[in-house]
């Protein structure tokens, strides 16, 4: 009896005190993150991605066995999916790490919380794309290896089947022309639908592959002056004549309210004839064609072809206590050769034109060279103010809804309403 | 009362000194193992106490706070005491009220069919045959696999050329055309109940197999003798013996169906046009994705009090009447 009272006692405490041990991991008391001014952490979404991580880990072991380390840097990896919810955690905690990757569009959004510090870095970015090098109210808080591209793709042989001239960069596809083409296409017979916009995609791909139109149509999601109101700009004459636009290429057979899963794939198995997705498809679908690949800049609505700018980019974090050392790594991994062996790894669009001489396809004449035309000529930044990741999932809602059957000015004025009643309630987000 | 002839309980002066009679006399000499017994007791409560304190009743206390604040998830704003402002823009949002109705349809129609097939199902598989063990498994095989999973799956079933539409196809000889059963306002909130009561009906079904299995065999052999037939004998041996089993199996379905998310989160997030949004939904979409904690935190409150309702309804219908 009391032996086994003994045992009852002594596994209870047990549970408990291991109870509390967990309970003690939430208080900062996580070894990841300790770090002494010789070693900083440094941490990236790109644990799913092999060749990126490797391409990263690369060069931060070349920085730490160069003569010129200021401190060892130890990466991190996480996967994309729970990457932010980490980086808002450790920051509620105060465990941020120094060095921290950032999809380009929230680097306002941290810069306004406090979690980043402007850089000052001994590269010169004055030659970088312009999408790569995130700013918000005067400084640069993040920067980036490189970009993509949003393009239209198709195969010559159906545009000529179709009797459609193959759209270029000096001379874009107009709206009527678009609406030819798809007429066009459609009337082939190929195809249930003519045009795959991926509009089963969710989250960021809304904003930044429709709000591109928007903005062609001469709307916006926000009124760029100084960042207080959508009212006007998401909801004016042009935004619901985007929405109609863009609701009707539903209504006419031209595409489905919702595509595949995987829209590139679908492309490639003749399911569609035009493709509207981003560079990174473009290796993969000249692999499948060859030559009868068509790389296209998308639609001029009327204000020139739009394109979203900004991926994922470097930032180091204002609770940092070795600043200098971090600095000092982003500056040595913006090398030229550096960016140029991330960027064949991710298949982006490298930021500098040093870097793009580097990588064949992206070097002048190469087969990928397009895109950095596209980026250069066509990329609008998605609204460089902190409300970006509400008003991203308010006109990501819009978009749903429409293409669902909402009627235009209805959607559009709800998101405008719900827009401006955030940045009111967060004293217009200023720093 | 002073002629009252035969005090039944002693007047309660009297009754309070004799408990401090009784009292330190019991302190002084205890119940064999008494002390041990209340030790291993509160010992055994200990680790499922913290637990619940920390992962539970904090969170909840917080939560209701946040509600009444305007405290963000990413913000360097200090928060600030606003009242019942969240509680105000939360009943004038049409989402809202659309979220309460999808609900509450979606409880009205899981509610009644699942608890019926579940029944149906542990009746099929309350007897003694070979083989009953493979059909308890198959009966039971959705519950344990994850929601996720089964969403993604039924995603493909439901698509416009997926497997439900090739067979209504096919044995209709065509007639039939399904619709895009996820992407069709009209279809999307029916499309996801089926799923969610093909889904959890086996875990009922093991509830109500359990009440059946302690009915006792013997009423049955005296309802046959008796000559009973099979539907009296489910009417007047069955259905009153489940009526514990009964109230279990309602309150967990309802409960379950108030807080419906995994499937909308995975198959529809809400749309098309807010026919399959949730509340539960609204308030992840609005914490984490719109970083707005204390709108979230009001939204939580609502369902708390929501679901507190609920419970307490069926708790008072289904009570012990005598």
């Amino acid at each position: 009896m009391s032996t086994k009272f003994t045992k009852i006692l002594a596994t209870s405490i047990a549970a408990a005190a291991l109870t509390a041990t967990l309970a003690g991991c939430g208080k900062g008391s996580s070894s990841s993150t300790t770090e002494g001014p010789k070693e900083i952490t440094m941490w990236t979404h790109a644990a799913g991605n092999p060749a990126e991580l490797a391409a990263t880990q690369s060069i931060v072991d070349s920085y730490n066995k160069s003569s010129g380390a200021k401190a060892q840097i130890k990466v991190q990896a996480f996967p994309q999916e729970s990457y932010n919810d980490s980086v808002v955690g450790a920051a509620s905690a105060g465990n941020l790490p120094c060095i921290v990757d950032i999809d380009g569009p929230n680097v306002p959004n941290w810069a306004w919380a406090q979690y980043l510090t402007p850089l000052k870095l001994s590269a010169d970015l004055s030659k970088n794309l312009p999408s790569t090098v995130a700013k918000w109210q005067g400084e640069t808080y993040a920067v980036g290896y490189g970009d993509v591209a949003l393009s239209m793709f198709a195969r010559k042989s159906d545009l000529a089947a179709a009797g459609v001239r193959v759209a270029t960069i000096e001379k874009p596809w107009t709206k009527d022309e678009f609406q030819d083409a798809l007429t066009k296409l459609k009337a082939l017979g190929k195809w249930d639908y003519p045009l795959d916009m991926g509009t089963a995609g969710t989250g960021e791909w809304l904003p930044y592959a429709y709000s591109p139109f928007l903005q062609s149509f001469g709307g916006d999601l926000i009124d760029r002056k100084d960042y207080q109101s959508a009212d006007g700009s998401l909801n004016g004459d042009k935004a619901v004549e985007w929405a109609k636009w863009f609701r009707g290429l539903a209504d006419q057979g031209f595409m489905a309210t919702k595509s595949g899963k995987d829209s590139t794939q679908d492309f490639l198995n003749n399911k569609s004839g035009l493709l509207y997705t981003g560079s990174w498809a473009g290796d993969k679908t000249r692999e499948a064609l060859g030559d009868d690949l068509a790389v296209m800049p998308t639609v001029d609505l009327g204000k020139g072809p739009k394109i979203g700018g900004a991926s994922w980019q470097w930032g180091v974090t204002s609770g940092c206590n070795n600043t200098d050392a971090a600095m000092d790594y982003l500056s040595y991994s913006l090398k030229p050769e550096n960016v140029a062996s991330v960027i064949k790894a991710t298949g982006g669009i490298p930021a500098t034109d040093e870097a793009a001489a580097l990588i064949p396809a992206f070097a002048e004449g190469g087969a990928n060279r397009v895109f950095m035309e596209f980026s250069r000529n066509y990329a609008v930044m998605r609204p460089e103010t902190p409300a970006y990741p509400f008003i991203a999932t308010e006109f990501g809602k819009a978009t749903q809804d429409i293409l669902a059957g909402a009627d235009p000015q209805g959607a559009l004025d709800k998101a405008t309403k719900a827009i401006d009643a955030n940045i009111k309630s967060n004293g217009g987000y200023q720093k | 009362m002073t002629l009252s002839p035969l005090p039944t309980r002693p007047p309660e002066a009297v009754a309070a000194a004799a408990k401090q009679n009784t009292g330190p006399a019991r302190r002084r000499r205890p119940r064999p193992g008494f002390i041990r017994e209340q030790l291993s007791g509160w010992g055994m409560i200990t680790p499922a106490a913290v637990l619940l304190l920390l992962f539970v009743f904090l969170p909840a206390i917080l939560g209701f706070g946040l509600a009444f604040t305007n405290a963000r998830l990413v913000s360097p704003r200090p928060v600030e005491f606003v009242g019942t402002d969240n509680f105000a823009r939360l009943f004038t949002d049409p989402t809202f009220w659309r979220a309460l109705l999808n609900v509450t349809y979606f409880a009205v129609v899981v509610v009644p069919v699942q608890s019926a097939l579940a029944l149906a199902m542990a009746l099929l598989i309350n007897k003694k045959f070979r083989g009953v063990n493979f059909f308890r498994t198959i009966y039971f095989l959705p519950v344990v696999t994850s929601m996720v999973v089964v969403s993604l799956l039924w995603m493909f079933m439901y698509r416009r050329e997926g497997l439900i539409n090739e067979l209504l196809s096919t044995f209709s000889f065509g007639l039939i055309q399904g619709a895009d059963w996820l992407n069709d306002p009209a279809t999307a909130m029916p499309a996801i109940i089926a799923l969610s009561i093909w889904q959890a009906a086996g875990f009922h079904m093991i509830i109500w197999l359990a009440g059946l299995q302690s009915i006792s065999g013997e009423l049955y052999e005296a309802a046959q003798l008796d000559g009973a037939s099979r539907w009296h004998q489910f009417r007047y041996v069955t259905w009153p013996g489940l009526k514990h089993t009964r109230s279990l199996v309602l309150v967990t379905i309802t409960i379950q169906a108030l807080g419906l998310f995994d499937q909308v989160s995975v198959m529809t997030q809400g749309g098309p046009l807010d026919s399959t949004t949730t509340i539960i939904y609204e308030a992840v979409r609005s914490g984490f994705k719109q970083q707005e904690t204390s709108y979230a935190s009001a939204i939580s409150l609502v369902f708390f009090v929501l679901v507190l309702l609920v419970s307490a309804v069926q708790r008072y219908l289904t009570r012990e009447k005598d």
